[in-house]
This record gives structure tokens, C-alpha cells and sequence, in this order.
């Protein structure tokens, strides 16, 4: 989920290990084994756009011959994870691919997990670096922050006021985004766009729904309207659509295909963007199957395969990237199905 | 009635309740034997006039910091909001009044508004008012749970309603998991549906035409129809009433079920309104509506209040939370702000009884001495 | 006899014994690490339910609690983050706990206003505060010396630290109200609190402290939480006052107030542990989880209500003797009474 609060910045104590706390070996000949029982532990067990990156994870795990499942909390917090993760512990998993809903609250827990041999692969939110070996990012964070500006722009041509619709102010992965968008607002193609306001939906229909309302009414004047949360941009387009703002304020943000259709096809939305959270899945799992088998240990250049997605080559910190953000509007909506 | 207006009873902080007035006081209504009109006749429709004056306060704040606020898309936004938790809380305020609650209306709400979503995935053509009766049954059917455990069984309502909280929201969340749908998206639902939750109809929105509806039917039903004023009666003291002769089972019973029924409306307006349902629609809810019946001077120990004052309470906190990022507000104050709200709503109505039981006092000295 | 046996406390026991006869037959239940794990999960919401345990003999609620671990642990954060040592901080979340707690009391207490809307209230505006003070931050590197009090278990053993002091508390607030006059109050207040007053109790004493008490548990279990998690978040325990609510009335406490043990209170919280976590192991979703708490939940007023003895067939003789006693809706002096549910 594009938005999902729960995780946040400032967590640099954790992140001072400076490495990934994995004693596994690298053999990249090493086969990837089979009956591997790897488990999906998304922020929320509902949440309809992790319910695809794991269906995409389980997919994966499934080619390799080795048993997939999901398991998670329904409310997005940090302290259920922790639970399912000591379950999993007992239930003697060889990976667990989580996205975290707090990068420290998990950590102890993960580490546990590694020490008893069991790979940790993070995927969507990350946890601490030393907490997990490797985390796979749905695309590069910079990317979609300055990606997201360039759409905006685009669609009000080049000036005016704009806003930020976000989730909850503590979501990590918003805030870096929206780091990257300011950082974009300032260069000289851009001086003509104002920034006016960040609101906060909480991932919540109603709350986004009304502070989408209050954006509009402060600022009579703003022309465009960033919402980077599947849950804010569908909200926001909404109210758009039954206001007399529909088309004149242009929306655009990340967005699921199947959620916007309507919107862009009623000329709500113009354009807006995501990533294939099936794919994010896939590539996690399989990840996480070379982890477990011995293949990758999580160091920068190390490869590996990705079934139908090709190789993939880790990068710093144990990061590998997904690929650049997908961008949806009326041409090519219906091709897709989530 | 006799035995209720003699049984002692004081919400109002005067050791003894005088004769007349008590009867003024629990049972509002006209008809129902002498009454003479007391400070608290007038007083009832003072607590409502309080909620409006508040509301013109923060209403009038935003306007001034933001003239659109009061535009007519502002005012639409305003009523807009504040419907579907107007809905449930007007009906928790009929739970409430006789002294019990309902737990469980985020639970049912989300079952209710899930089902509608699930039989248009059935079959899109499906007629909306189908749907809409759908829902209304079904939680008229989890109303009629709760209320078969509180009026029957005689168990607590905070902790049955607690217990069914958990129970219909596991059987949402199972539902949804079992046919693996987690999420029924805008697309999925006819267009006559989605225009039922946003459209309007010369400014107002129809989900505040439902509501007004439902307002003034239950506002009617509560002050004429002698069931309704039983309500009271059953919340003041559920003894007394029942050896009155009221039944009360029966009336808890159907106030369960009717509050049921508006929860299940809401559901589905709800699903209406957002266009996209999942299983964890209406989670949290019910403390807002409680808070929201709280504000609209709805005793918590039952026996006083009005529909119209639980849905002036819901329009006032959801005007709240709209007012206060046009205000500068800044975002994290905002729960702050709701939770204060309560609290000063309900330390005013304190003060208010306070200096009300003493008017009693002093008239009933009058009585006595003339 | 056989009433006395199908006490619901005695249905409890049964239920929690079961959890943990079966849980020995599953796999990886009966490891140690797995039973630290199950009763470190639920210390927090121990306390909490410690806490809640008296407010709720006496007739009253707290629905603040989880509120207040979240401000005090948002303030340790804060406190932390601009550079305070921990040994100064402790003793300042304490006092803020008890702040918070006095709010609480003076409302219900001093101002007579019904303890279930002004507790909804402060759950509302002490979650607000936490915002307020953190914000979006979570901060995290506590001191790595007090972090294992709160993650590990005493060396060779399945007994965590925190459980430790869950125990001790649980003992001390058993010796209150079991075993000294002060809690034997508690049941007199909860059963008819005008009688008690009449009878020398000082009901708004007792209360005041209950409520600062509930303050204090909810500071101490914030700092274990904090210290668990290594993290201090606004959003921290949110929702953990329902379940501390359902363990209470698990425990066979009345909502009413006026009858209860700690005994059946830490039974319930065991149980509901081992029940949790054996779920969890057969990869039982949350959800079903939660809808067996439901189920327990209704049982465990549901039970009482059918084994009762009736002596008449339409009016139950015993609820309205006791009714009566606290019908009277103010004390004197006009403090309002909690609601009571159920007609």
C-alpha cells in the first residue's frame, strides 16, 4: 500500500550497524531448495493492495516448489507484527518477507528470527537494515518523489498552487517521498509552483475525504493536488468528481488502476502512477527463496534471478529496486487488473 | 404511573425530586396526566439551542478565516459529513436513553456495508432500494442479537455489545477472506447506487435528506407515540417501569432493532457514499457516535435527551473536524480537540443540571411554602 | 453445590487449563521462548487490566488507559529525543501518568460526571496529546542497558522480567482488594455507593485514588512497552483498552460492579494469552480470534445469568434487591452515578 502509515524517519540508531546482520554464504550456484515455506506478513491483512503483492509473493514461492502463505494484523500496528513474527519463529519458517509498520518495533523480533537461521527479506516499509538482509523497494523513492511533481505539473501547466494529500504523517515511505517532492519544487523549471499546504487523510476514506474538502476551501486558488496514498487519491477524486472543482483541480498521486478507472474515465484524473504490487510480490519472493537457499547473502553486487523478471543485482544496503513507477491514464487503464 | 413518580429517584443532584416535576422531567411528552410545565421543560429545548450555539460559534470561526466555508458547497460539505454518524447516532441515542449502548455499530456498519458491496459484485444490475433493505435487515438482524441478549438474557449492553463488537467484525473480515475480496471498488457498484451516496437534490444531499427523514420520524415517535415515551421512563428507572406496567423487554428489544436497522442504513450509504467498502469499514466508530449522542445531551445513564439533539451532536463534532485545518489548526490536534470537545460538553451539561436542580429547589420551595 | 461449581470463574479455570494442555500437544507451544514470548505479549495489557480491575468494582470505568501508556510513552520519546537521561525520566513519566489520572478523578469524582462519557473523552484527548507532543516521529534507541528488563526472561528460564513485575503488581492490587478494608470498600461502593458512604466509606477518597492509581499502572506499563518495541509512538497501544476491558469482564468482574477477583482477572489474562498464541501457531487469523473473545465475552455474562437460582419466574428477585440499593442515581452531594446497562 502506497501509504500505509506506521513506520517513520529518525531511526538512525538502529541504522548505525552499518551492515546486514546475516552470517549466510554466498553461493550463487547454490540450488534454490525445495519445499521452502516462506510467509508474507504485510502491514495489514486486509489492505487490498498488499493482499496483491503477497498473492504475487505466494506466486513465486509456488513456481519454486516451496509453500507460500500471508498472515498479518488487521490493524496496522507495529506491536501485532511482533506476534506473528515469533509464530513464525516457532513455526520454524525459512523466510519471512514483512513490510513493517514500525522499522524498530519489529527489530528485535526479526533478529531473533535471523539468529535461528531463518532468512528476512523486507519489502514495501523497511526495517531497521540491521534487522532484516535484504529489502525490496517497489521503486526508487527519489524516482517517485520527483516523478510525482513532474505529473502534477504537466497537468496544470507549469504554475500554480499545489498541495500534498498524504496518509499518516508518520508513514516513512510518504515522508521520503514528499522530501524528494519539495526537493524537486525547487529547481527553476518548477518556480512557478507553489506548495501551499501537506494534509494529512490518515489512510482513512472520511478523514482524506474531508481534508481533501478543507484543501479546496482554504485555497481557493490551488490548481493541483499530489495525493502519493491509494487510499487519499481515491478519496480526493470522489469528492472531486461530485464538486464543481471536477477538472479544474487536477489530481494525481499513486493510485491502484482498478480503484481510479471510473475517475479517469469521467475526466476526474488525467494521469496518475504506481508500480505492479503483483510484481513487487514476485520479485520479493523470490528474493527471499535465494536468501533461504544460500544463493544471495544480501551484499551490494550480489545477483540472482527473479523468474520471469529477470536478474536482479542488490544494491547499497541491501536494497534492490523493483523498476521505475508505471504511469496509469485513460489509454492503457484498462489493461490492468488490481 | 403512579409508582414512577414516586420512586426516588434524582439524576439531578437534589437529594429528593419533587412530585411534579419528576414526571415533567422523564416523561416528556403532553397527555400523559398532570404536568406541569417545569424550568426543565424549557430546559430540554435549551440543551438543544446550547449544541446550535455552539455550532454557529465554530462555524462562524471558520467563516471568518475562510469566508467559503458558509459558500453553498461549503455548507452541502458540512451537511454531507455529518449524515451517515448522524444516522447512528441517532439511533444509539434511543439505546442510550434507556440506559443501555451499543458496542458494535462500527462492526455492523461494516458488515452491512459489505453485503451491499458483495451483492452488486452478484449482480450489478441488482435494484438499489433491494440493496438498501438488504442492509436495513441485516442490521435490523444483529440489532435483534444484542437486543435479545440485553432485554432477554438481562446481560449488561456495554458487555454484549462489546462481545458482538468483536464477533460481526470477525465475521466481516472472514466473509472477506473467504470469497477473497477484500475490496469492492467505485467501479464495481451501478452508478444509481454511487449517485444515491453523493448526489443531491437542490443543494441537499440525499444522505442528508435519509437522515432528516429518520430524524423526524423517530423525533416523532419518541415525543407522541406512547412506546416512545416509555423509552424514557425505562431509562430512568428500569424498575420502576417495569412494575408500571411497561414492558420493558419488549420496548428494549425494539430499540435495539430499530437502531440496528439505521446502522444497517448507514452501512450502506456509507458503501454508497465512499465507493470503496473493505472489511474494515466503520472500525472505531462507535466511540465517535457515543461521543457524538454525549454531546447532543443524551444522558449516559438514560432517561433524558432528544434524537435531534444526538444528530445537532454529530453535525457539531464533524463540523469540528472540518473547521479546524481551515482554522491553521495544525493536523495533530485535532483528536485533541475532539476528545476536549466531549469533555466540555459534558462538565457544561453538569453545570447546566447543577443550576437547574437548584431552579427545582427553589420552585418546589415556592410550591411548599404557597 | 453444583451451582457454586458452575461459578463462571470455575469455567474460566477450566477453559485456561484446556488452552495449555492442548497448546503442549502443538508443536513449538511448550518451548520456552514461546512462553516467554505469550506472557511478555500481554503484560502491558495485564497491568492495564489490574488497573481497570478496582475502578470496575466500584461501579465505575477508565477507558483512558491505553490513552494514557500512549501519552506517557509519546513523552518518553519526546523527553528522550531532546537528550534527557532515562533515570530522569522515569520518574517524570510517573508523575505525568498521575496527572493524567487526576484528570480523570476530578471529573468523575469531584464533578459527579459519569465515569463512561468522560473517559471517552480523555481516551480522545490524551491520544490527541501524544500527537501533539510526537507527532510523526517514532523514536527509537533506548538505552541499551533497560532494554532487557523489558524484551528478556530471567536467564534459564521462561519467566520474563516484565512478567515479574506484572506478578508483583497483580499480588499487591490482590492484598488491596482481597485483604484490606480499603478493598473490601471497593465491593460495598460498587454494590450501593450511597450505602456505603452512609456507612463511613469515603467514596470519593477511594475512587479519587483508584483513578490516579489507574494513571500510575498505565505509566509503568508504558515504559515496558516503550523498552519492548524500542519505540515511542503517538499511535502506541491504541485500541488496548477494549482488550484490557474484555479481560477484566473475561474474569468474571461485574460490569456493575460489586463482585470480582484478581484471581479471576489474571486466570482470564492467561488464558487469553495461551488461547492467542496457540491460534496463532495453527495460523487461526486474527479475526477468528477476536470472534472467540466476543463469544467468551457474552459467555461470561451469559453463564451467570442461566445457573442463577431463580426465585420468581418474571422479576429476578436478587438484581433489584441489590438494584435498589443503588438506584438512587446521585450520591448525596450530587455525584451521578455510571450508567448500568441492562433493563
Amino acid at each position: 500500500m502506497a501509504g500505509c502509515g506506521g513506520t517513520t524517519k529518525g531511526s538512525d540508531a538502529a541504522a548505525g550497524d552499518g551492515g546486514n546482520a546475516t552470517e549466510r554464504e554466498a553461493d550463487p550456484n547454490a540450488k534454490i531448495k525445495e519445499g521452502l515455506k516462506i510467509t508474507f506478513l504485510p502491514k495489514e491483512i486486509d489492505n487490498p493492495y498488499e493482499v496483491l503483492v503477497d498473492q504475487g509473493g505466494v506466486e513465486a514461492v509456488e513456481e519454486l516448489k516451496g509453500t507460500g502463505k500471508e498472515v498479518g494484523p488487521s490493524d496496522a500496528s507495529a506491536s501485532s507484527q511482533v506476534s506473528y513474527i515469533n509464530t513464525l519463529i516457532q513455526q520454524k519458517q525459512d523466510a519471512i518477507v514483512i513490510a513493517a509498520n514500525d522499522p524498530n518495533a519489529v527489530a528485535p523480533a526479526l533478529k531473533d528470527a535471523m539468529s535461528k537461521g531463518i532468512a528476512v527479506v523486507t519489502y514495501d516499509s523497511d526495517a531497521a537494515p540491521d534487522a532484516r538482509q535484504i529489502f525490496v523497494n517497489q521503486a526508487d523513492s527519489e524516482e517517485i518523489g520527483r516523478s510525482q511533481v513532474k505529473l502534477v505539473s504537466d497537468q496544470i501547466g507549469g504554475s500554480g498552487e499545489i498541495a500534498i494529500l498524504s496518509a499518516t504523517p508518520n508513514a516513512t515511505n510518504q515522508n521520503t517521498w514528499i522530501k524528494f517532492m519539495q526537493d524537486e519544487l525547487t529547481k527553476p523549471e518548477y518556480a512557478n509552483i507553489k506548495l501551499v499546504k501537506i494534509a494529512y487523510g490518515d489512510d482513512d476514506d472520511q478523514k482524506s475525504f474531508q481534508e481533501a474538502q478543507a484543501l479546496l476551501q482554504t485555497y481557493p486558488n490551488l490548481k493541483g493536488i499530489i495525493a502519493p496514498t491509494t487510499v487519499g487519491i481515491s478519496a480526493a477524486a470522489r469528492y472531486l468528481s461530485t464538486s464543481p472543482y471536477k477538472g479544474k483541480v487536477k489530481l494525481t498521486g499513486l493510485g491502484t488502476p482498478n480503484q481510479m478507472r471510473e475517475f479517469v474515465k469521467d475526466g476526474t484524473v488525467a494521469e496518475f502512477a504506481l508500480w505492479n504490487p503483483v510484481e513487487l510480490g514476485y520479485l520479493a519472493g523470490y528474493a527471499a527463496a535465494s536468501l533461504a537457499s544460500g544463493q544471495i547473502s544480501g551484499k551490494e553486487g550480489e545477483k540472482f534471478k527473479a523468474g520471469k523478471l529477470g536478474e536482479y543485482t542488490i544494491g547499497k544496503n541491501g536494497e534492490i529496486i523493483l523498476g521505475p513507477p508505471t504511469k496509469f491514464n485513460k489509454d492503457n487503464i484498462d489493461d490492468f487488473d488490481f | 404511573m403512579a409508582t414512577v413518580a414516586n420512586a426516588p429517584k434524582d439524576p439531578f443532584g437534589t437529594f429528593t425530586a419533587p412530585k411534579g416535576s419528576f414526571r415533567a422531567v422523564h416523561t416528556r411528552r403532553k397527555g400523559c396526566g398532570v404536568i406541569k410545565p417545569s424550568a426543565k421543560e424549557s430546559a430540554f429545548a435549551g440543551r438543544e439551542l446550547g449544541i446550535v450555539v455552539a455550532l454557529v460559534a465554530v462555524v462562524g470561526a471558520a467563516t471568518i478565516a475562510r469566508p467559503s466555508f458558509l459558500s453553498g458547497q461549503g455548507i452541502h460539505d458540512l451537511f454531507l459529513n455529518a449524515s451517515i454518524i448522524g444516522l447512528l447516532a441517532i439511533g444509539q441515542a434511543l439505546l442510550v436513553i434507556t440506559r443501555n449502548i451499543d458496542l458494535s455499530v462500527g462492526s455492523v456498519m461494516g458488515l452491512s456495508a459489505y453485503l451491499s458491496g458483495q451483492l452488486f459484485l452478484v449482480d450489478k444490475d441488482l435494484p438499489v432500494i433491494v440493496v438498501v433493505l438488504a442492509g436495513i435487515a441485516l442490521g435490523a438482524v444483529c440489532g435483534a442479537i444484542n437486543g435479545a441478549l440485553v432485554a432477554i438474557a438481562k446481560v449488561p449492553a456495554l458487555v454484549v455489545t462489546l462481545g458482538t463488537l468483536y464477533v460481526f467484525r470477525g465475521i466481516d473480515y472472514a466473509w472477506a477472506s473467504g470469497t477473497e475480496t477484500t475490496q469492492i471498488n467505485a467501479y464495481q457498484m451501478p452508478q444509481g447506487f454511487l449517485s444515491l451516496g453523493s448526489g443531491s437534490i437542490l443543494g441537499i444531499p440525499h444522505l442528508t435528506l435519509i437522515t432528516l427523514v429518520v430524524l423526524a420520524i423517530t423525533a416523532y415517535g419518541l415525543h407522541n407515540l406512547r412506546a416512545g415515551r416509555e423509552l424514557y421512563a425505562i431509562g430512568s428507572n428500569p424498575d420502576a417501569a417495569r412494575l408500571a406496567g411497561i414492558p420493558t423487554g419488549r420496548r428494549v428489544f425494539s430499540a435495539f432493532v430499530i437502531s440496528g436497522a439505521l446502522v444497517g442504513l448507514g452501512g450502506v450509504l456509507h458503501a454508497a457514499y465512499f465507493g470503496t467498502i473493505n472489511a474494515s469499514v466503520g472500525t472505531g466508530r462507535e466511540l465517535a457516535v457515543v461521543a457524538a449522542v454525549v454531546v447532543g445531551g443524551v444522558a449516559i445513564f438514560g432517561g433524558s435527551g432528544t434524537v435531534l439533539g444526538a444528530a445537532l451532536g454529530a453535525l457539531l463534532l464533524t463540523t469540528i473536524t472540518s473547521a479546524l485545518p481551515i482554522l491553521g489548526v495544525p493536523a495533530f490536534w485535532q483528536r485533541a480537540v475532539d476528545g476536549a470537545a466531549l469533555l466540555v460538553a459534558i462538565s457544561l451539561d453538569r453545570a447546566f443540571m447543577v443550576r437547574l436542580a437548584e431552579r427545582l429547589r427553589a420552585e418546589r420551595a415556592v410550591r411548599r411554602a404557597g | 453445590m453444583l451451582a457454586r461449581l458452575l461459578r463462571w470463574e470455575t469455567v474460566l479455570l477450566v477453559l485456561c487449563v484446556a488452552v495449555f494442555v492442548v497448546g503442549s500437544g502443538s508443536d513449538g507451544f511448550a518451548e520456552q521462548g514461546n512462553i516467554s514470548f505469550l506472557l511478555l505479549d500481554y503484560s502491558e495489557v495485564a497491568l492495564l487490566a489490574f488497573a481497570l480491575l478496582p475502578i470496575i468494582l466500584t461501579g465505575e470505568i477508565d477507558l483512558s488507559v491505553a490513552s494514557t501508556l500512549g501519552f506517557c510513552s509519546a513523552l518518553t520519546g519526546t523527553l528522550w529525543d531532546a537528550g534527557m537521561s532515562f533515570e530522569t525520566i522515569v520518574p517524570i513519566v510517573l508523575l505525568a501518568g498521575l496527572v493524567l489520572g487526576s484528570v480523570n478523578a476530578v471529573l468523575v469524582v469531584r464533578f459527579g460526571l459519569p465515569s463512561l462519557a468522560v473517559t471517552i473523552g480523555t481516551l480522545g484527548l490524551y491520544r490527541g496529546l501524544a500527537y501533539v507532543l510526537l507527532g510523526d516521529r517514532a523514536v527509537t534507541g533506548f538505552p541499551e542497558n533497560y532494554r532487557p528488563l523489558a524484551t528478556d526472561s530471567i536467564p534459564g528460564t521462561f519467566l520474563p522480567y516484565a512478567t515479574v513485575l506484572v506478578l508483583v503488581v497483580g499480588v499487591l492490587i490482590a492484598v488491596l482488594v482481597h485483604m484490606t478494608t480499603i478493598g473490601r470498600s471497593l465491593y460495598a461502593i460498587g454494590l450501593g455507593a450511597q450505602t456505603a458512604r452512609f456507612s463511613g466509606i469515603r467514596v470519593n477518597r477511594v475512587k479519587f485514588a483508584l483513578y490516579l492509581l489507574s494513571g500510575a499502572l498505565a505509566a509503568i506499563a508504558s515504559l515496558i512497552y516503550t523498552l519492548r518495541y524500542n519505540s515511542a509512538r503517538a499511535d502506541n497501544a491504541n485500541g488496548m483498552e477494549l482488550v484490557a476491558v474484555a479481560a477484566v469482564l473475561l474474569g468474571g468482574v461485574s460490569i456493575f460492579g460489586g463482585r470480582g477477583t484478581v484471581l479471576g482477572v489474571a486466570t482470564a489474562l492467561l488464558a487469553m494469552a495461551g488461547l492467542r498464541n496457540l491460534l496463532f501457531l495453527d495460523d487461526v487469523t486474527n479475526e477468528i480470534q477476536n470472534v472467540i473473545t466476543g463469544l467468551l465475552l457474552i459467555l461470561s455474562v451469559l453463564v451467570p445469568v442461566v445457573f442463577k437460582p431463580r426465585r420468581t419466574k418474571d422479576v429476578p428477585l436478587e438484581p433489584s434487591v441489590v438494584d435498589a440499593e443503588r438506584r438512587p442515581g446521585a450520591d448525596a452531594g450530587g455525584r451521578l452515578r455510571r450508567d448500568h446497562q441492562g433493563v
